[in-house]
């Protein structure tokens, strides 16, 4: 039914956009809740889950106990739910949405037959096709010959045919679980010493890293909650400048954390995981200076990262532009890898770049004299100019005024400085257009 | 005792110029920055160039000399204290090579005191570009750097050594092009303070 013909039968209808995402991440949890009725689960279709219980049903009572289980279970937990049991996949799953039950040993046709041929996983053309060729019901089509059924309607519609009828396999493949990088411990007695907590945390710190190591990853964000005996919990996180695994050099990182952390009455359970992991193949140990060097490197990031914030330790990257303050980026050293720049060459650069500074009381082209942070300047030697156009592509703010002349200017007081000057812009002859964006070595 | 006149570092070949290693130095004036550049160029490993965040110069890799602009790395602390804090944590890692940062404020003589401590046990050079007059007792050595106007294609520097622990003072002009880790020493009429070398 159209929303909008739902809206004209009842005008006061509450409804609600469908959240795909959120409905994936329901049943991927509901699949995980599944896994205690049967080793295979999987996801089946949008809104349905197939569990594989073969030899499983006695360890609940029999098939029906075990639907009777499964359904209190999640009447409880508020979820209407339909089932159906059969001996293949495309009987269970035709079942499951027409109405539900259990289709005994052997008894597939009489169950299967009077359902609609919709039920069986077929696309909505051929569905149409069949009810054309009045073959409404899947008891029909058994009884047809099957070589001129395939030649009609295609080999899909006999696959799904014995797939339902358990003449064609189909096995229940369960996706592999991901890596779950979170342990915990809990405590007989609370603890609040500042030693303890750190011992508990080499312990989980061991576990967690040994986790990691078979996984072959290492973690860039590690959490550490800690649940206090009055039901409160404290939590410390720590980021690393590069993935790691080294129980012993996570654990430094923590402690600056773990110091200020209040107690209160007493730790009781820890719990520790890694938020964020990477792929981190394994390394050769003890190795020479290199790795030790690139290690204590790595250490010195994280804890100046822990600090003063990842987003503070920077590291320079080439860029491809020739607008001056495009032409490298700034990134966060912990998430890039150093780049090589291209050898010098071209006309000379600056040392130090500053957002541009107009300067005063210029006289001639270019300024013989002129006046900039309250110093006068008189002009020595001019080099230039060169002329930088902006990136059309680019709305820059900086760049509106257009071209850039740029001149290296020596002055006499000793500094090199980089003024540009900006032609397009009216008044432009009058002197006004003069700045500093950078001084020389 | 490392002094100026001492032999094995005369034969590294960038005398007078070396920076006392494992120690902090200081350097002021307006071409502080490019005396800074010059020992980036002339220490190996990695640079940390600690720059205040609300410090508008920022370094141009275009302009930087050959092979110091992938080797550094920027801290920009929003804090003075986080920002010495960063100078001593990045001087007490073996690895790094060069320590250069801009503090805002004169260095109390704990804080000198502690960044050589720091920069001992890393085995460390650091060195502070400080305003004017802002300088620290403990530091190893004092440079004020200023650029020069000199004749056509040249870059002249005038370095002059205002302090140092552990020998003479001095003053230089040399030409230096920014670009590599060569320069030339230029000797000024009438101005000498280093006794003439015997001659070869």
């Amino acid at each position: 039914m159209a929303l909008a013909d739902a809206r004209a039968i009842c005008p006061d209808l509450a409804t609600r956009p469908a959240d795909q995402a959120r409905q994936g991440a329901a049943l991927a949890s509901l699949r995980r809740w599944a896994g205690r009725y049967a080793p295979m689960v999987a996801g089946d279709g949008a809104d349905g889950l197939i569990a594989d219980i073969s030899g499983v049903a006695h360890l609940f009572g029999g098939e029906p106990a075990l639907r009777d289980d499964l359904h209190a279970r999640l009447a409880r937990a508020g979820l209407t739910a339909v089932s159906a049991i059969a001996g293949s996949r495309g009987a269970a799953h035709a079942l499951a949405r027409h109405g539900g039950g259990i289709v005994p040993e052997g008894a597939l046709t009489e169950h299967l037959g009077k359902l609609p041929v919709s039920a069986l996983r077929i696309d909505h053309a051929t569905a149409g096709a069949l009810a054309r060729a009045g073959l409404g019901r899947i008891a029909d089509l058994i009884a047809q010959p099957r070589a001129p059924l395939a030649r009609r309607f295609g080999p899909g519609l006999v696959l799904r045919l014995d797939q339902l009828l358990g003449h064609q396999p189909e096995p229940v493949a369960a996706a592999a679980e991901k890596p779950h990088f979170s342990v915990r411990m809990t405590l007989p007695d609370p603890i609040g010493l500042q030693g303890d907590v750190m011992a508990a945390l080499m312990r989980l710190l061991d576990r967690l890293c040994e986790k990691l190591a078979a996984h072959h990853r290492g973690a860039r964000r590690v959490r550490l909650e800690m649940r206090r005996v009055d039901r409160g919990s404290v939590q410390v996180e720590v980021g690393l400048a590069r993935p790691m695994r080294d129980p012993a050099r996570i654990a430094a990182l923590f402690a600056k954390g773990v110091q200020a952390i209040d107690a209160g009455f007493g730790i009781d359970a820890l719990r520790l995981m890694a938020t964020a992991t990477e792929p981190l193949a394994p390394e050769q140990t003890g190795g020479g200076s290199t790795i030790r060097h690139k290690d204590a490197l790595a250490d010195l990031l994280s804890r100046l990262g822990n600090r003063i914030g990842f987003d503070r330790v920077l590291r320079l990257l080439p860029a491809d532009s020739d607008i001056p303050e495009r032409s490298f980026i700034i990134a966060p050293a912990a998430y890039s890898a150093p780049a090589p720049f291209a050898p010098r060459g071209g006309p000379p650069r600056p040392i130090a770049l500053f957002p541009p500074e107009p300067v005063a009381a210029v006289s001639g082209h270019p300024p013989a004299r002129f006046r900039w942070r309250r110093m006068g300047f008189t002009t020595l030697r001019a080099l230039g100019p060169e002329r930088i156009a902006p990136e059309w592509w680019l709305d820059d703010p900086a760049w509106r005024s257009g071209l850039r002349d740029y001149w290296r200017i020596e002055t006499r007081e000793g500094p090199r400085l980089w003024l540009f000057h900006t032609p397009q812009v009216p008044g432009a002859a009058r002197g006004r257009a003069w700045y500093v964006q950078g001084e020389f070595a | 005792m490392t002094t100026l006149h001492d032999p094995d570092q005369a034969s590294r070949g960038d005398a007078p110029f070396a920076l006392a290693p494992a120690r902090v130095h200081e350097a002021e004036g307006r071409g502080r920055r490019a005396f800074a550049l010059f020992q980036a160029a002339r220490h190996p490993g990695p640079l940390f160039w600690v720059l205040p965040a609300h410090v508008p110069e920022l370094p141009l890799p275009a302009g930087l000399p050959e092979g110091v602009a992938e080797r550094l790395h920027l801290l920009r602390p929003a804090s003075e204290i986080d920002l010495l804090w960063s100078v001593e944590e990045a001087l007490r890692a073996t690895p790094v090579g060069l320590v250069i940062a801009e503090p805002q404020k004169p260095l109390s003589l704990t804080a000198g005191r502690r960044l050589q401590l720091a920069a001992e046990a890393g085995g460390t050079t650091g060195l502070m570009l400080i305003r004017d007059g802002a300088g620290s007792n403990a530091a190893e050595t004092r440079w004020n750097c200023d650029a020069m106007a000199g004749p056509p294609d040249s870059t002249l520097h005038r370095w002059s050594l205002r302090k140092n622990k552990k020998g003479t003072l001095g003053a230089w002009v040399l030409n230096w092009n920014g670009a590599t880790a060569a320069f030339d020493l230029v000797s000024e009429a009438g101005e000498r303070h280093e006794p003439a070398q015997p001659p070869l």
